[in-house]
């Protein structure tokens, strides 16, 4: 972030910063490149909530185990976001209801909204990435 | 001996799927790999109608990427096999060549 | 072209900034070699950190930032050792930098 962008007591200015995971994990690098993101916008103190919608809810599916395909397991890593002071983590109602899954069937506790009440969240924020 | 139809995409994001079950005939076998996996579950409703239109093919899911995205074989639409990397090749053995989904 | 810790008995391979390239590879002698090639003795202290991170990453597939590790440390051994001032004095280079690559973890995400 550079120098213009702080405020005149000196502070970073902090964004508001949604980051929409539609892909389901493994088959691509987009869950674990938005996984990055979130660590490093959190490490810089940004304002980040992350919205988990059609394939993306099976990125905090329970039970993963992926040492027959040879990949690292990164689901374990949604459950230190609380660490991470990351606590705004949305799934959509339609997605979830689509593959026959319940919140008891993810890893970490999530709030679950319909398109519409998403939709006006994602108006809401200053930047929104998606993968 | 028939072709073995491989498709790698998530059925609910593409319709891979539903291209390979229209441009293939009757008998030959269809691997879901990767992303394909979820396609070979019962909780998706919509899978249903895919199995339907492939009952006169051979179904099979990829045992190594199921685990992976968290489900066992308990969860697999009755008449779609698991098979392992092995199992993989042997199909690949069997059948005269592979066309690929991607 | 890669770089190697270089122990008693064998290398371990190691990034350009000298982080684990394979994390399997590690065991305490792999920590005490790099915190020597610093000219830093590992005491009671540094290993505590150390293991912290060691368990914070196997269950978390994390190398928590600087922050973080902070707040655990200090939720875990209290706030007397969760402060920046207390984990800079083991770890001049920057704790959570420093300390993982000891631990032979990867470089925690976000830092530079």
């Amino acid at each position: 972030m550079s120098d213009t962008e702080a405020d005149e007591g000196g502070n970073r200015k902090v964004k508001r910063f949604m980051i929409v995971n539609r892909k389901a994990p493994y088959g691509t690098i987009y869950a674990l490149e938005a996984l990055e993101v979130v660590l490093i916008g959190a490490a810089f103190d940004q304002d980040m909530t992350l919205v988990f919608a059609d394939d993306g809810v099976y990125q905090l599916k329970k039970g993963q185990q992926t040492k027959g395909i040879g990949q690292k397991n990164f689901s374990p890593s949604y459950r230190a976001l609380g660490d991470y002071d990351i606590e705004k983590l949305y799934v959509e109602r339609e997605s979830l209801q689509a593959r026959g899954l319940a919140p008891e069937d993810l890893l970490v506790p999530v709030r679950v909204l319909g398109s519409a009440e998403l939709s006006v969240l994602m108006d809401e924020q200053d930047v929104v990435l998606s993968f | 001996m028939a072709v073995l139809h491989t498709t790698n995409k998530s059925p609910l994001q593409t319709r891979d799927l539903e291209s390979c079950l229209r441009l293939t005939r009757p008998g030959c076998s269809i691997l879901l790999l990767e992303d394909a996996v979820y396609g070979a579950l019962k909780s998706i409703e919509a899978n249903a109608k895919l199995v339907d239109a492939a009952k006169d093919r051979r179904l099979y899911v990829l045992g190594p990427d199921l685990a992976a995205r968290g489900f066992t074989p308990e969860e697999v639409i009755a008449g779609i096999e698991v098979v392992d990397y092995g199992g993989f090749v042997d199909l690949v053995a069997e059948h005269h060549h592979v066309q690929a989904w991607v | 072209m890669t770089a190697a810790v270089a122990l008693k008995d064998k290398e371990v391979a190691v990034d350009e900034e000298g982080y684990l390239i394979n994390l399997a590879d590690w065991n305490e002698d792999v920590a005490r070699t790099m915190a020597a090639d610093d000219n830093i003795a590992l005491t009671s202290n540094h290993w505590e950190v150390i293991n912290f991170l060691r368990e914070y990453y196997a269950e978390y597939q994390v190398a928590p930032a600087i922050r973080v590790l902070t707040k655990a440390i200090g939720k875990k051994l209290g706030p007397e050792k969760g402060n920046s001032k207390y984990l800079y004095e083991l770890f001049p280079y920057g704790p959570a930098k420093q300390a993982c690559r000891y631990a032979g973890l990867p470089k925690p995400t976000g830092c530079i």
